[in-house]
């Protein structure tokens, strides 16, 4: 094994431990709620994770550093799994998870960006995130700075028209700034994509508009990283290129093997010792899967 | 970068083939309009670097060509994609730029409301909406294109500027003194083609209603191009003895209650005059500023009732629904003989014969 894989394997195994403690602490936080998003939250942790552990640059010291890369959360339901994320970089205290949801918090069950540092923009309602990406991508090229923009949709939120107004004006214009992670976790409230409106194939229809597709395993940090990166030399060979989509292939409720892949589990409650049982579960899926 | 358009230096179209004179503010038509946005905004962003300019395929119609022209990297166009286009100004202005996103208010106001309400206002950022051929000025190109709920809908967002220009000059005047607004604005704007009310910029103060003309007997207020019509109805009422303030209520949101209602209590009645509908518009926004004031001077509110607006050219539109000079005046006539005794007059004073007698002409 060369120095460089051995890092790389290194990096991993923080990530994938970091993602294991993220879903725990998401689990606290649907305590306080009674009501937890756990399906759309669980599968987009390792894309949250690789993320802010593994390729933003950020400064939780200084939220509104002009500096930094921005993300946008379009599937703002899924913010539970990254508040917890945002508290352990030292955005804001952990003490404040446990307002989550209570009356007058900062912290509601989507994400507001006048409220809470390290949230670059406010959603819930769908199909508005890449809209935003783009203009932030356009912003920040006029500024003359080098930030990325990376916006997360949810395979569901791919039936907003709007999300295409955006893909065709990214594409025309070249946005090789824009990162776009499509969570392709199958389900939406009344069940499963493919049966509701299907949009596959997702990459080939952003492919389509003239972005740079291709399909990555969500759950994969080595394979996300490995993105990244290809994302950075592509930008930096033609600035004026192509914008990225990575669809990623995921599991909705990842992690608690008894929900996994339910649209039934959007949104619910696994209290007593149902929470115990989902404990369990990505405990084991940790040692499951090796270290 | 990709830009989307070659704009010709002086902002037209450049394309001689395609004018057709019988148009309407179509090419060939559109260099008699004056909307004043595409030149004023071009000077601002001369010195200030936070400016951009967004359009959505209306760029000769609404003559933002010419910011496009004189600021070819600072002009983005968004295709026939109105909501993208709000979206995008919202992303754009948290890098701390001030974008401006101009298309037909039936479009900007009407079709991109929840991206207002969602994008910018809930967020509180400084993006300016631009929403001209507000109102029936569309004429016969029919319901799709007026926007005459455009002020009730967009009062009831929170943290929303709404201001609306009654000609060039008030363009002007209301968008350099918004440059600096900590938050959104929207932009109601006419055809371009009003007459000018307005002698300069200085006359035009943001935090009060502009009087434009005065008398003791009837309140006229109006808003956007109404007041070029209201001002002829009070040259019209002058010859009958009846004598008329006019105030251009250019800033709906926040409302000057204060200022409408001293007005109001110095007259004996008040005609609120909008090419809007009466529920919800500048009307009832001077119903609501009085009795909180606890001025009892009557009100009738002119203007669109709950109602589809027929189609036709704008000027024979005016008429029929009595918001031409002629008919506001008769209006006004009415409500000043009507010595009422009730602070709201909520019947039509512009009545379904007088609409039949204009078709009938």
């Amino acid at each position: 094994m060369t120095e460089a894989l051995a890092a790389d394997t290194d990096v991993v195994s923080r990530l994938r431990e970091r993602s294991i403690e993220m879903r725990l602490a998401n689990l606290e936080l649907v305590e306080v709620a009674g009501s937890g998003h756990y399906g759309p939250s669980f599968s987009c942790m390792e894309i949250l994770v690789s993320l802010y552990y593994g390729f933003l640059r950020v400064r939780p010291g200084e939220p509104q550093w002009p500096g930094r890369d921005r993300f946008v959360l379009g599937k703002g339901h899924a913010c539970s799994a990254l508040y917890p994320i945002l508290a352990d970089l030292g955005f804001f205290p952990e003490s404040t998870l446990g307002t989550f949801t209570r009356l007058g918090s900062p912290l509601g069950d989507h994400p507001d960006m006048r409220k809470i540092p390290g949230i670059d923009f406010s959603s819930g309602s769908l199909g508005h995130g890449l809209s935003i990406g783009t203009g932030m991508a356009d912003g920040v090229r006029l500024a003359g700075r080098d930030s990325r923009v990376v916006v997360l949709l949810g395979d569901g939120e791919l039936n907003e028209g709007q999300v295409w107004e955006a893909a065709a004006y990214a594409g025309h214009r070249g946005l090789a700034n824009l990162l776009a992670i499509v969570d392709v976790n199958r389900v939406s409230v009344d069940g499963f994509t493919r049966d509701l409106l299907d949009f596959e194939p997702i990459d080939g229809r952003f492919a389509a508009f003239g972005w740079h597709a291709e399909r990555v395993d969500g759950h994969s940090h080595a394979d996300l990283l490995a993105a990244y990166r290809a994302f950075d030399e592509r930008r930096a060979a033609d600035p004026d290129g192509p914008p990225t989509v990575l669809v990623a292939d995921t599991v909705a409720g990842r992690g608690v093997d008894f929900i996994e892949g339910m649209a039934e589990w959007h949104v619910g409650y696994l209290g007593g010792v149902d929470r115990d049982r989902a404990v369990a579960s990505i405990r084991r899926m940790f040692h499951r899967e090796g270290h | 970068m990709r830009t989307a358009m070659n704009i010709a230096p002086d902002g037209s179209r450049n394309v001689a083939d395609l004018r057709d004179p019988a148009s309407f503010d179509h090419v060939g038509r559109d260099e008699g309009a004056d909307f004043a946005a595409g030149r004023v905004l071009a000077d601002l962003a001369d010195t200030d670097p936070r400016i951009v300019v967004g359009c959505a395929d209306l760029t000769y119609v609404t003559r933002l060509a010419v910011f496009g022209a004189r600021h070819p990297e600072r002009f983005l166009y968004y295709g026939i994609a109105e909501r993208n286009m709000l979206g995008a100004a919202a992303g754009l202005a948290t890098t701390g730029l001030i974008p401006y996103v101009c298309t037909f208010a039936c479009f900007s106001a009407i079709l991109g409301y929840e991206n207002i309400r969602t994008d910018l206002a809930y967020p509180g950022l400084p993006v300016r909406v631009l929403g001209t051929h507000a109102g029936i000025s569309m004429g016969f190109f029919g319901t799709s294109h007026h926007a005459t709920e455009d002020i009730a809908a967009l009062r009831a967002v929170a943290g929303l500027m709404v201001v609306s220009a009654a000609d060039p000059v008030a363009t002007e005047a209301l968008l350099r003194g918004t440059v600096e607004h900590d938050g959104p604005v929207y932009f109601r704007i006419g055809r371009g083609r009003e007459q000018t009310v307005y002698t300069g910029v200085d006359q035009l103060r943001l935090d009060r209603p502009t009087v434009l003309a005065r008398g003791d007997d009837v309140l006229l207020l109006a808003t956007g191009v109404m007041v070029q019509e209201a001002l002829a109805a009070a040259r019209s009422l002058a010859a009958d003895g009846v004598a008329a303030t006019v105030a251009d209520v250019h800033t709906l949101k926040p409302f000057p209650a204060a200022a409408v209602a001293e007005l109001a209590a110095a007259h004996r009645s008040v005609v609120t005059v909008e090419e809007h509908t009466v529920e919800g518009g500048l009307g009832t926004l001077t119903v609501e500023a009085l009795a909180a004031a606890g001025v009892g001077t009557p009100v009738h509110k002119h203007g669109l009732r709950d109602e589809f607006a027929l189609v036709g050219p704008p000027t024979h539109l005016y008429r029929y629904y009595g918001l031409d000079g002629a008919g506001i005046a008769t209006v006004a006539r009415r409500m000043h003989e009507r010595r009422a005794t009730t602070r709201l007059v909520a019947e039509p004073l512009w009545t379904a014969d007088d609409r039949a007698a204009v078709l009938r002409r």
